[in-house]
Order: structure tokens, then C-alpha cells, then sequence
């Protein structure tokens, strides 16, 4: 009897205090994937110092300060050999300068093995749900697109000061959104939103992928970026749009994978 | 057969120590609230901060309330939080520079109260120099320029008057009175400050139209070739009208009041200061960290072709060296009138609110 009570106030404790899911099943072991943010200028590691400086030179030949680099990215993505694809569905919103999540870990487990590793760079259309992530509306002020401008959300923010051919220090807001064109009706909308592949990762029990963003190449190609003609009220100009989208393809590479 | 009746005792009593959450105390009992958040805030935007070490009650708020009305605060007794943050202005001061108990006028207007705790940066004052709410409540009393107490003086008063022990017993489950629960008490009295019924509030509810100058008002600021407001201050998206940080919004080519700089100590910040939240501008004026703006007319005038040039003003301020966008007068008026549809009478009416 007295054992038996016993037994029961020992159950009770562990009923009690266990509040972990019991994963103990014998199937596949799945991990989840860190991802950690880096940004450069052409090699050269942006630190908070750098911050503020007109110290860049893009490859316009304007002289260049970065403020500010915020961005969002979405949907990354492991797909294994056979085509099966794991993704989270989740977002990360960079802030650099502030440095509040350059690392993230996406809310799935997946089994060890080799995959392609994929991410959206801003929401394609799928997510780009104005006013669904409360997240974001309480980011920076609201991280949100002006609805006459299609509604949605920011994709990056990056701004800064260029030295123009009059030598005057001027501020830029290069501002990646969906593109559109207000002067049709109704508004032209495209997604500008892009995948960005960082090809193939062996994932084990502890993986951690760097993602770097060269932040130069947003000035690079195919594009060639003239700050003088191109450096602000960006969010409606539907073709800079295109362009920014099309300077992104060779923005992120993946740096070191460590295990 | 004892052993294992006691050792079975002991078991559960662990239990309930390892997990047990609620403790009831020693009959220390406040009761909690929660805050009513209004609707736009709760499908719009991440719930305020509460801090866990703060969390808010009936009798937290009450005295909380209480000592903000409370020229007790105060070194001679003369000047309390209300006097330059008064109810009819949205808890700001009609004066440009509120003055102290003895005459001395401070540097920079005082903040409006409102929606504080959906503050999600956590820095307050123009400056930021305070990470939290708690915090910001401990400058005024001891400010030489404000209200000039110590706070060892403020306890002993507080102790000695007849009801503050009491209601510090209800609040905090001790009559021994103390600097960090007067500034507890009034932090939570300050995050129930809550303004959400604006007419735009209203619009963007379904219930009440703007008129034609408001809508086109909201287009001016939303156009980032005209007003671009929303960088800085947000979009219906937020209803808090502010994005709670820092930039130099080009008032000065010479910056003497170095603003959040003169707290980091960073040059980088000088002459960076907390974008106002645009709620309640009819009751706020006058405007700007340091009042220099009387109306609404010159704020706008500033952004539209008075803007200046300084080594760290904000990317964000546009055609600097032509003073700024240079909006058309119907656009300025609309502007205005879209602006003022942020206004709330019913928070600065709302009696829970008054003395």
C-alpha cells in the first residue's frame, strides 16, 4: 500500500513538471538549421563603425556612407536529391546597424543529409499579405508599403549619403518593394521579390550557414547604378524596381558551413 | 511503514514547490489587470511591454495615478508630474520649456504620454536615455531643474503622510516606502494612458469618413515624392504614429543640443532625437524636442522648405539643399487636416485619466 503510494507521488511528480513534448518515437533524427547573417563591401566586413562614413566607392565611381541596411528575408528552404522539400514557412527581418537578427533559425526539422539550401529575398506575392504580420507592422514605424503603392511590405531598406557631381553630400533611400506603377488603373503590380540559391549543404546535428550580402553588388550588375540619377523616391519607380530586383541575383553568396 | 508515508509527504510537498507558480504571500493580494488593448493595436500590432517585475494592478494604478498628481514629489512641494504633463495637453506642457520649482526653464518641451507601452524600443525621453519606463520616472523628481528633490526626501515624505503607507501595503505588500515602487506605480499608471479613438481611429474602423482634404492629407503623407511621413512616423498599419527611434530631422546646421548623441557619446548621434508619435498634435503644440514650433503650419513649412544641412541629418530628409520637397499650399492644408484627424478628444476627456 505504502509502496503503492509511493509509486503514485512519484508519477505525480513527473506527470506534474514535465512540460516537454515526449519526442520518443524511433523514426528518422531531424535538426533544425541556424543561419547567420554576414555583410560586406566587396570583401571588406561592414562593423558598426563603418556605419555613417563615406568611405564606399560603388562601381559608378559615386562615393558612398551606409546608414542603415535593414531587410527581410523569407521561405528558406531544404530540398534533398529525391525533391523533397522542407521549408518553414517563416520570415527574418536583418537589421545590421542594430544588429538584431543576423542569426536565425527556421522553425522546421529536417533529417541529416545533403539539400539545396534556398531563400526568398523580401515576400513573393504568395506572402506579401498586406497588414498579416503584426511583426512587421511594428517594425521600424511599420515595415509596411503604402497601400496606394500596393500595399505589402518592404523588401530592404538601405539608405545612406552619396557625394553628387556637385560634390554635395545627399541622402539616398534604395528601398526594394513589389514594384508598381500608380499611373495605371488599377495599379500595376510585380513581384520583385527573388529566390536566392546558396546551393548545396551537407545538414547535420549542428549546422550553421553563413549567408553573406555583399552590399556593392547592389550597385554592380547587370545594372550599373548611378546614384546621381537614381537615389531616391525609388518605392514607385516601377523600372528601378526591376533593376534592384535583377542587381539582387548576385548580392547573397553562401559563406562558411560549419558543424 | 512511517518512512514511506513521510517520504511520500515530502515527494508531493517538492512537487508543489518545484511547480507551483502561485504563491499567495503573506496575504499580500493586488489584484491584476490587464491592459484593454484597443482593437487596431490588437490586430495590428505585438502586445505592449509589461515588464514581468512590474506587472500591473488595481492598486499599482491607482497609486500610481495618485502620486503623479502629487506635488509631494516635489522639494518644496509646489510641482507635481501632472503640472508638465497635463491631462487637456495630451500630457504634454503648452510651454516651450517647462519651468522648475524655482524658476529654472529647462532645454527641451515636454513628451506627450500616450500608448508608452507599446514603446517596444524601450528608450524614452527626446534622448533615449532612459531603457525603460521605470527609469524615466526617476529623472524629473531628482532634476535640479525640475523638481529638485532627493529621493531619500521623497520616501520620508511619502512615509509620513497618512495614506501612502497604506496604500504601498495594497500596491506592493510593504508600508516601508521606496524610490523603485514610486516609480513602479507611476509606470503603470502611465502605460494605462492609452489614446486609440481618433477619427482616423474611427476610419479605419469602418465607423466615420474622412473628408476629401483629410484623404488627400493621407496621401501627401504616404507619397514618398511629397510628404514622405510614414518613414519616420509610421502608416495606418501602426496606429502608434511613431517609429520610437532617433534621427536628425535637419532643424539646425549647427547642432548645439546633441540630442541622443549627447548621450552615446557617438557623433554619429548628435542632433538625433525620438520622432514624436503624430497622435494628439491639436492638444500637444508646441512641437519639436525643443518647442520652437508654435503650430502645425510651421512644422509642416519646415519639412516641406526649411530643412538644413548637418553632417548627420537623416537620409530620410529629402532635397535638403532645396529646404525639402516644397509642397503646394493645398497640399500643406490637407496635410494639416489629416494630421489633426489623429487627435483623440476622448483620451485627453477621459476622466480615469484626470486628478
Amino acid at each position: 500500500m505504502k509502496k503503492i503510494a509511493l509509486i503514485l507521488a512519484f508519477g505525480l511528480v513527473f506527470v506534474a513538471c514535465n512540460t516537454d513534448d515526449d519526442a520518443g518515437t524511433s523514426e528518422e533524427q531531424k535538426f533544425t538549421v541556424a543561419f547567420s547573417f554576414t555583410h560586406n563591401w566587396d570583401g571588406g566586413a561592414i562593423a558598426d563603425a563603418d556605419f555613417d562614413l563615406i568611405q564606399y566607392t560603388n562601381a559608378n565611381g559615386e562615393q558612398l556612407s551606409i546608414s542603415k541596411i535593414v531587410y527581410l528575408i523569407s521561405d528558406i528552404t531544404f530540398t534533398n536529391a529525391a525533391g523533397e522539400v522542407f521549408d518553414a514557412g517563416d520570415f527574418n527581418l536583418v537589421n545590421v546597424r542594430e544588429n538584431s537578427n543576423l542569426s536565425f533559425t527556421p522553425n522546421i526539422e529536417i533529417p541529416a543529409g545533403d539539400y539545396t539550401v534556398t531563400f526568398t529575398f523580401g515576400f513573393d506575392d504568395e506572402d506579401n499579405i498586406d497588414l498579416a504580420y503584426p511583426e512587421l507592422n511594428s517594425a521600424d514605424g511599420g515595415w509596411n508599403v503604402p497601400l496606394p503603392m500596393g500595399g505589402g511590405y518592404h523588401y530592404m531598406r538601405l539608405e545612406g549619403k552619396y557625394i553628387n557631381t556637385a560634390s554635395d553630400e545627399i541622402g539616398y533611400q534604395y528601398h526594394t518593394i513589389r514594384a508598381n506603377d500608380m499611373s495605371t488603373t488599377p495599379i500595376t503590380l510585380q513581384d520583385t521579390s527573388f529566390e536566392v540559391n546558396l546551393g548545396l549543404v551537407t545538414i547535420g546535428s549542428s549546422t550553421n550557414i553563413e549567408v553573406q550580402m555583399n552590399v556593392a553588388e547592389w550597385f554592380k550588375n547587370p545594372n550599373l547604378w548611378d546614384l546621381n540619377v537614381l537615389f531616391t523616391v525609388l518605392m514607385p519607380n516601377f523600372d528601378a524596381q526591376i533593376m534592384m530586383s535583377e542587381n539582387g541575383a548576385t548580392v547573397f553568396t553562401k559563406g562558411a558551413v560549419t558543424q | 511503514m512511517k518512512f514511506f508515508t513521510y517520504l511520500s509527504l515530502l515527494v508531493l510537498i517538492l512537487c508543489s514547490f518545484s511547480c507551483g507558480i502561485d504563491s499567495p504571500g503573506d496575504g499580500f493580494e493586488p489584484t491584476p489587470v490587464s491592459l484593454t488593448i484597443p482593437q487596431l493595436f490588437e490586430e495590428r500590432i505585438l502586445p505592449p511591454v509589461i515588464p514581468e517585475d512590474n506587472p500591473l494592478t488595481e492598486e499599482g494604478i491607482a497609486l500610481g495615478k495618485k502620486l503623479f498628481f502629487d506635488p509631494m514629489l516635489s522639494l518644496d512641494g509646489s510641482q507635481a508630474c501632472a503640472d508638465c504633463h497635463r491631462p487637456e495637453n495630451g500630457f504634454s506642457d503648452p510651454r516651450r520649456f517647462s519651468v522648475g520649482i524655482d524658476g529654472s526653464v529647462g532645454t527641451r518641451n515636454s513628451m506627450p504620454l500616450h500608448n508608452l507601452a507599446w514603446n517596444y524600443n524601450e528608450r524614452f525621453f527626446w534622448d533615449g536615455r532612459a531603457t525603460t519606463l521605470e527609469q524615466q520616472i526617476f529623472g524629473p523628481v531628482t532634476n535640479p531643474i525640475e523638481m529638485k528633490n532627493t529621493w531619500p526626501n521623497v520616501e520620508n515624505t511619502l512615509q509620513t503622510a497618512d495614506d501612502y503607507p497604506q496604500l504601498f501595503e495594497q500596491a506592493f505588500g510593504t508600508s516601508t516606502i521606496d524610490s523603485t515602487m514610486v516609480s513602479k506605480a507611476i509606470a503603470q499608471f502611465v502605460r494605462t494612458l492609452i489614446s486609440a479613438n481618433s477619427k482616423f481611429d474611427r476610419f479605419l474602423l469602418g465607423q466615420e469618413e474622412l473628408t476629401a482634404s483629410e484623404e488627400n492629407g493621407l496621401a501627401v503623407f504616404l507619397d514618398e515624392a511629397r510628404g514622405d511621413c510614414f518613414h519616420c512616423h509610421g502608416l495606418p498599419a501602426n496606429p502608434l504614429w511613431t517609429d520610437n527611434t532617433f534621427h536628425n530631422n535637419g532643424l539646425d546646421a549647427i547642432i548645439t543640443d546633441r540630442g541622443l548623441g549627447g548621450f552615446s557619446g557617438d557623433p554619429r548621434e548628435f542632433g538625433l532625437f525620438k520622432s514624436g508619435s503624430l497622435r494628439n498634435l491639436a492638444f500637444t503644440a508646441p512641437y519639436m524636442h525643443d518647442g520652437r514650433f508654435e503650430t502645425l503650419e510651421e512644422v509642416i513649412n519646415h519639412y516641406s522648405e526649411g530643412l538644413v544641412f548637418s553632417e548627420t541629418i537623416d537620409p530620410l530628409m529629402k532635397k535638403v539643399g532645396e529646404g525639402g520637397v516644397h509642397l503646394t499650399e493645398e497640399d500643406k492644408v490637407d496635410l494639416k487636416a489629416f494630421l489633426l484627424s489623429l487627435s483623440d478628444p476622448s483620451f485627453i476627456n477621459n476622466p480615469d485619466f484626470q486628478e
